[in-house]
């Protein structure tokens, strides 16, 4: 009684159409022509490249990274003078693109979160200004507000001639925090760190001190899990993070001091200077995508439901654990992966410098080191390089910790 | 017995309902209002005022300077002597004559002042040809317009022959004929290569000779202008546009390709996507000026607006992949076997299934996307192009204006506010027009 129906189908071997009707072969049809396309294309790309360079005389290397340079870098944070290299220059605008980029993603998101907090506030007037100001800062061009707060910086702050003092004891202006920071149309004056050989063992210090209340920590939460015993955390990692520090501090005799800046003549000395175009490009990037922040820190506050705190409510823990424990860690797998997405836009967009003059990768191999050596191929090539690098480490980042916080569906 | 409580017993009976007594003071009105919202916890009380006084001084700061402007003057220094007559001698006081003066400028960059109802009347065509596409209520034969505005818009923009948009329409007509004719009588898949193959070889090989003779034999058309003389919040416009139009379908394109099964065309697109975003837009720009002559051949030489426009495309293109991917992965597994088991090919399930609920998902993050390349159009002042920003650089730059800032920087971001502001509010409403979950 039994019938097959699904008997073989008469082998009549392999007939061309199957490549475009049989879908056991017609993916692979579609992907060879696809790669044929796409190498006919890149060929047609780097033919027209070598015809174009020989055309010019020129030649791809990167030989020029090893010339010298021959330009100033007004803002520096490794030693440079315009008889270094190319790749120097490259190193020192690499090292002021991740200086404005860290100050400003640590400040926006300060910024942001306070932003975002005190937007779900029930207070009318902090939920309207800071409605107006996420408004306002994600509406209008990022250049706009770079060049904007650079004008306000050089156009509204005092020369530094006005900190002078005349006989009869006035100024035109004054610093500010007990006499340690000046702001003025040439930068921002700030206290500069000094110290010698004893200085780095108080930061070893720190920093020991930094990990030891890390270790603290998780060996609370070992003997919570284990033995159900609760281990104070707050006050040891208190007196954790001065005490080590201090005694180390004063027992060296204070190897650590602060140089001020000083008004001597018709500028500043001393201390450090912070061009203008990085506080300007600083605070834009920051209170822009602090906008941007405030608005995913209320996105992902408000997609924890109220459920959720009510449950926690039932069994028994205070708001503050709730927070802690409940709310807090739910929010945060919201917040976290567009919060480093922003962080990376804000890197992406410090490249916006140019607008003010500050020296970023983008400036010095990007820019004067193209136009010096008429590499243009080689020093965009290198310049896209850097940027790419740095969006795939922190997007890789990302995906490992997006990985370890994912919900385990069952 | 039968009395026991007669009314004599009892020393006191109501027999009125006494009024409503008034709640306290600090119950009603405004005074709750204030307690409950302002100075509800020391905490608030605090930032309250401290708000209030940001507020406070911040106004004090501008409202003197805003109220005070002159809007009348033929230069900053005129500026200045009308404010010293009226308000004394450096006072505080905007100086809007500037804008007054210098506002068809800060419009449309150089073009010629005779030609300006052209882009006037190309951005209401725009308005027109977008408005079924925005709005359900517009009767649906204005899309027969949207599909000739493009030609339409380029011809009044740049001028030049008729033919020239003409032929390049034409190259769509004879796609739209192979689909059309070619199905039947040769099967789909041909139709679909000869759709896409005949109308490239007809704008690589025959539409410039055709437009060329055409225009020989008939010059219809409008006076040309360069893309050099384009500026101001026109070219900005254009540029977001354009942008915005051809990046949303490449971007779809390119989230399908990243969701695809296929190897290749699976990590092609995530290369692109990838490689796109990685770097930050005005290194592409600066690539699309200084570069691009390297990688065409010998001699081609195109429109800086073009390549300009090419690159903000491809720019926004990878990013809207990304946020459409982020709709296709929420998508419920289920939609995708439905579409399946009805026996829907691959392109008939994304068109009819899974593409309209996946943008639905992403329509808030297709929006910021194209506010963001909206205001990103202001880059393209770094490769020599006059948008706003540039035009506000030149126009400081004259004898007559030099040394004026916030004028033109208000100017500028209350328009930028504006255009962003109101496609922020429309991506809501169409949010909630397309919500069909019961509440």
């Amino acid at each position: 009684m039994s019938t097959t129906t699904d008997a073989p189908a008469p082998d009549q071997g392999f007939r061309l159409n199957q490549l475009i009707y049989d879908t056991r072969y017609r993916s692979m049809t579609i992907q060879i022509v696809a790669l044929i396309v796409l190498l006919t294309f890149f060929g047609w790309l780097i033919n027209n490249t070598i015809e174009n360079l020989e055309a010019l005389g020129k030649d791809f290397d990167f030989g020029f990274l090893g010339q010298r340079a021959g330009y100033d870098i007004n803002q520096v944070l490794i030693p440079y003078d315009s008889g270094s290299t190319h790749g120097r220059a490259a190193l020192v605008g690499i090292l002021n693109t991740l200086l404005v980029a860290v100050l400003g993603c640590i400040l926006a998101t300060v910024v942001g979160v306070l932003a975002g907090v005190l937007r779900l506030s029930k207070n009318w007037v902090v939920g309207r200004l800071m409605t107006v100001y996420v408004e306002a800062f994600r509406n209008i061009p990022l250049l706009l507000w770079i060049i904007l707060i650079f004008a306000l910086m050089t156009e509204a702050t005092p020369q530094p001639r006005a900190f002078l003092v005349d006989e009869s004891g006035n100024a035109d202006a004054s610093m500010l925090l007990w006499d340690s920071v000046a702001i003025t149309n040439r930068g921002v004056f700030i206290p500069a760190p000094v110290g010698g050989a004893a200085a780095w063992f108080v930061v070893g210090v720190f920093l020991a001190s930094i990990a030891a209340i890390f270790l603290w920590r998780r060996y609370a939460v070992k003997k919570l899990l284990d033995e159900g015993k609760v281990v104070p955390t707050l006050l040891p990692s208190i007196l954790l993070f001065f005490v080590p520090t201090l005694v180390v501090f004063f027992l060296l005799g204070r190897p650590i001091s602060l140089a001020y800046p000083e008004l001597g003549g018709f500028n500043f000395n001393g201390g450090i200077q912070v061009r203008n175009s990085l506080v300007a490009l600083w605070l834009a990037l920051s209170l822009y995508t602090g906008a941007f922040i405030a608005e995913i820190v209320r996105g992902g506050i408000l997609a924890i439901s109220k459920g959720q705190t009510e449950a926690a409510y039932a069994l028994g823990l205070r708001s503050g654990v709730t927070m802690r424990l409940v709310i807090l860690p739910q929010a945060l797998r919201v917040i976290i992966p567009p919060l480093i997405s922003q962080y990376l836009n804000l890197t992406k967009n410090s490249s916006l410098a140019i607008a003010v003059g500050y020296m970023d990768v983008r400036s010095t191999l990007g820019g004067i080191t193209i136009n010096q050596t008429g590499k243009e191929l080689e020093g965009m090539l290198l310049l896209g390089l850097f940027y790419l690098l740095i969006s795939l480490l922190i997007s890789g980042a990302m995906n490992i910790y997006n990985n370890r916080v994912k919900l385990k569906e069952r | 017995m039968a009395d026991m409580h007669s009314e004599a017993d009892l020393a006191f009976v109501r027999e009125t309902m006494l009024a409503q007594k008034e709640p306290p003071i600090a119950e009603q009105g405004a005074l709750k209002w204030l307690r409950e919202n302002l100075f509800s916890s020391w905490l608030n009380a605090i930032l309250t005022v401290l708000s209030l006084l940001l507020v406070y001084w911040v106004l004090a700061h501008t409202l003197p300077w805003l109220l005070r402007g002159v809007w009348d003057a033929g230069s900053l220094a005129e500026c200045r002597e009308i404010r010293d007559a009226r308000y004394g001698d450096g006072v505080d006081a905007a100086c809007f004559a500037v804008i007054t003066d210098r506002w068809q400028q800060l419009l449309f960059g150089f073009y010629p002042r005779e030609l300006y109802w052209r882009p006037i009347l190309a951005l209401l065509c725009f308005f027109a040809a977008i408005a079924p596409v925005l709005f359900a209520r517009v009767p649906r034969q204005m899309l027969g317009f949207t599909v000739a505005a493009p030609f339409l818009i380029f011809l009044l923009l740049w001028g030049g022959t008729i033919w020239g948009p003409l032929t390049v329409a034409l190259g769509f007509v004879i796609g739209w004929a192979c689909i059309a004719f070619l199905t039947k009588p040769l099967g789909r898949l041909v139709a679909t290569i000869a759709a896409v193959l005949l109308p490239i070889i007809f704008w690589l090989f025959l539409a410039g000779p055709l437009a060329r003779e055409l225009g020989n034999i008939l010059p219809i058309g409008l006076e040309p202008v360069g893309s050099k003389d384009f500026g101001g919040f026109m070219l900005s416009f254009v540029i977001g546009v354009a942008g915005i139009i051809l990046s949303l379908p490449l971007g779809i394109l390119l989230a399908l390709g990243r969701q695809s099964d296929l190897f290749l065309i699976n990590k092609v697109s995530v290369g692109f996507i990838e490689l796109i975003r990685g770097v930050p837009l005005i290194v592409w720009l600066f690539t699309a000026s200084l570069l691009l002559n390297y990688f065409l051949p010998p001699g081609t030489n195109f429109d800086i607006m073009l390549r300009v426009i090419i690159m903000v495309t491809l720019f926004s293109a990878a990013y809207i992949a990304e946020v459409v991917r982020g709709g296709l992965a929420a998508l419920p597994k289920g939609q995708y076997e439905a579409a399946d088991a009805l026996g829907l090919d691959y392109w008939q399930s994304m068109r009819l299934i899974i593409l309209p609920q996946a943008l639905k998902i992403a329509i808030p993050g297709i929006v910021s996307t194209f506010i963001g390349l909206f205001k990103d159009t202001t880059l393209v002042v770094f490769i020599g192009l006059l948008d706003p920003i540039g035009l506000s650089n030149s126009i400081r730059a004259t004898t007559d204006w030099n040394g004026i800032y916030w004028e033109l920087f208000l100017f500028i971001g209350i328009m930028f506010w504006i255009f962003c502001f109101s496609m922020s509010r429309y991506s809501m409403y169409l949010e909630r027009k397309l919500t069909r979950e019961h509440r």
